[in-house]
């Protein structure tokens, strides 16, 4: 009895004076403005942009037949700017790991450089860098121009001329891609090297020596050793993609519209909240009912797993009578 | 061919300005319990990499079963290792950690349960199979570790400090268990440490290795009754020197004149001359400490100086004394094979006196002139 009360954040009182700023936080900036967000989508809009009675009208206007497409665009690209950026990520968070501290130290803080710059400026100077006279076009071309005679020649594809009219990268999802996995890959490289910083690469080593090789070790040790940091990088790309609208506005052109830059659009030009919130929570609950299933489909795979092992576990036992 | 099992041809490895590993050649042969002993840093660990394929000498070849293996990569080696820090697999269960080998080699699943499930028996962790590494404690995790080096029968088992992270109870008890898994499995064990009991109660042979280089390579009794110089003669175990020159012979024995210390007679095994220097080393549980001095022995005479005591130890099985003669310090004991009680008690201050036979004293260095 006497040995709970040294424990200070043993006792019921001091566990609510430790937490309570951060639930304050979180019921302040987190909870109270998502039901706001959530009360507005059952409320109408007035002509000057306020918020107007209790109505259902809202979800009504937004039977868009753009709007499933769009959800669809938002998702397949956010799909793929955190694929690329975990691709490039997880290596790259290896070799940071297995450097000397000196170097480590630098490399580290070089990837964090690029916040020193405005993000628009960094975004304005890759649509500099995109502009169909840009060198990196030209190589874009010259890339295309080659592919096709490699293609012709071994009797895939017709030698037809490339469209440089309408083979630019500028305007196109490939742009938004390509910068928003440059934009993003910090947020994937941190967490997935905080994870390998912890990691013991001597079980690389016990890899090899069983007979593995550097890519199997790499694959079947190392990457389930930083899945915790490999979950919080694709968390932390894959949700500010679904949310990003200024990418896909300066680089995306009118073939790339995606749910942020129409929540901007209903909210800013058109001065319509509840539309706008509507539009936000429609997102929110697509990206979330996927996930909760994910999970709920992992928690059945672990408990399989656990029966499976004790399974094992009873067969070794009665094997052994 | 069996004697060619496992050879280091003149093997050299460097970092930097330091040399780890200087010109060393060994030959170790099949089933054998081998160790590499010597102090920390002094490359034994780097020989085991070498092997294992972590590191590449710097020149020299390294030959298993006759084929050269030097420059093959650590997964195309029949050699495994158990590593210091077990590095257990902590996103497997043991069963997984074990079949690794197995499922790399693409073993069929039946013989792959078969020979897990088999080898869990023999390191008694069947009821742990399910369990995750971290879950078992460090003896457990060090029967793994053991068992997934072993499960698909490499030709050396390479182990690194293996009990280093045991505590002592524990650490014996597993001195015992490796040494029942070596006669079971039959296959040979390299083992690398820098504790002198562990080599001497497991090896059949042991190569004392200091700065790069074998010092001596011997079984046990030999390293530690006839050691080949002063390092190993101090390295394993405690010892005391005395440093003079040879002043008379008479027969097998001869007459050390010390610098420091009165004449000591000494077997002459070495059939040294008048007038050569040597160092002599006499081992604590050698020398007799006594109130009373001895009675003559026929034949050789026996080695008697009159000391004081200056500290003792008590430790149960027998008692440590560093008594001064002539100025220098020695470190004796006593062992107590009958009840200390029965035997005349000993005291700090006592005049006592310290005594040994000729033939127990060995001549570890011939320092030429």
């Amino acid at each position: 009895m006497k040995k709970d009360n040294l424990n200070p954040l043993k006792s019921k009182k001091a566990e609510w004076v430790v937490t309570l700023p951060g639930f304050v936080w979180l019921a302040l900036f987190f909870a109270i403005p998502a039901v706001i967000v959530l009360a507005f989508t059952f409320h109408g809009h007035t002509a000057n942009g306020g918020v107007g009675d209790w109505s259902m009208s809202t979800w009504r206007e937004l039977v868009d037949p753009d709007y499933p497409a769009i959800v669809w665009n938002t998702l397949r690209i956010s799909f793929w700017v955190t694929l690329w950026s975990i691709v490039l990520a997880l290596p790259c968070a290896y070799a940071i790991a297995r450097m000397n501290s000196k170097w480590k130290n630098i490399v580290a803080g070089s990837i964090m450089l690029p916040f020193w710059t405005s993000f628009v400026v960094r975004v304005f100077a890759w649509k500099t860098m995109l502009h169909p006279d840009g060198w990196l076009q030209s190589c874009y071309i010259t890339w295309l121009t080659v592919k096709n005679w490699m293609l012709a020649w071994i009797g895939l594809a017709s030698h037809a001329p490339i469209d440089v009219a309408s083979s630019t990268i500028l305007d196109s999802e490939a742009a938004v891609v390509l910068v928003s996995v440059y934009s993003f890959i910090p947020f994937a490289i941190m967490p997935i090297y905080t994870a390998a910083e912890k990691f013991d690469f001597s079980l690389l080593e016990a890899a090899r020596d069983l007979g593995a090789s550097n890519f199997y070790a790499f694959r079947k040790i190392f990457i389930p050793g930083v899945k915790q940091g490999l979950i919080s990088a694709i968390l932390m790309v894959f949700i500010p993609a679904i949310g990003s609208y200024v990418i896909p506005q300066m680089l995306g052109g009118t073939d790339c519209v995606l749910i942020g830059n129409k929540i901007f659009m209903r909210a800013i030009q058109m001065r319509n909240i509840p539309h706008a919130s509507a539009l936000a929570t429609l997102m929110a609950v697509s990206v979330l009912v996927p996930i909760g299933c994910a999970m709920w489909w992992k928690r059945r795979q672990n408990a399989r797993d656990r029966k499976r092992l004790e399974a094992q576990t009873a067969r070794l036992l009665v094997s052994r009578h | 061919m069996t004697n060619d099992f496992l050879v280091f041809d003149h093997v050299t490895k460097r970092f930097g300005a330091m040399t780890a590993v200087n010109d060393v050649s060994l030959t170790v042969k099949k089933g054998e319990f081998f160790s590499l002993l010597g102090p920390s840093g002094c490359g034994k660990t780097t020989l085991l990499r070498m092997l294992g394929g972590f590191e590449r000498p710097d020149s020299g070849r390294i030959y298993l079963e006759g084929k050269d293996i030097t420059d093959l990569p650590p997964n195309q080696r029949r050699v495994h290792t158990v590593f210091q820090n077990y590095a257990l697999f902590p996103t497997m269960t043991i069963w997984d950690n074990i079949a690794f080998s197995l499922k790399l080699a693409k073993k069929d699943p039946e013989e792959i349960e078969e020979r897990v499930d088999e080898i869990l028996e023999m390191i008694q962790l069947s009821d742990q199979a399910w369990k995750y590494p971290n879950q078992l404690s460090g003896g457990q995790k060090q029967r793994v570790a053991i068992a997934r080096a072993l499960v698909d029968r490499p030709l050396v088992l390479l182990l690194d400090e293996p009990l280093a992270a045991l505590d002592l109870k524990l650490r014996q008890h597993m001195l015992i268990e490796l040494d029942t898994i070596h006669d079971q499995v039959g296959i040979t064990f390299l083992y690398v440490t820098h504790d002198q009991g562990e080599a001497m109660s497991l090896s059949d042979r042991i190569a004392v290795i200091n700065k790069g280089t074998i010092e001596q390579l011997d079984g046990p009794a030999k390293i530690y009754e006839a050691p080949a110089n002063r390092f190993v003669a101090s390295f394993i175990g405690d010892t005391n020197f005395f440093s003079g020159e040879i002043v008379s012979i008479e027969g097998d024995y001869c007459f050390i004149q010390c610098e420091n210390f009165p004449q000591i007679q000494a077997f002459n095994d070495k059939n040294l001359k008048v007038g050569q220097k040597v160092d002599l080393s006499v081992r604590p549980e050698k020398m007799r400490v006594t109130p009373t001095p001895p009675l003559p022995e026929k034949g050789a005479g026996i080695n008697v100086y009159p000391s004081k005591v200056n500290d003792i130890v008590y430790q149960g099985v027998y008692t440590r004394y560093w008594v001064t003669s002539s100025g220098c310090k020695i470190h004796t004991l006593r062992p107590h094979s009958r009840f200390l009680l029965d035997q005349e008690p000993i005291t700090w201050n006592d005049d006592v006196f310290l005594w040994w036979h000729p033939d127990d004293g060995y001549m570890v260095e011939v320092k030429e002139d």
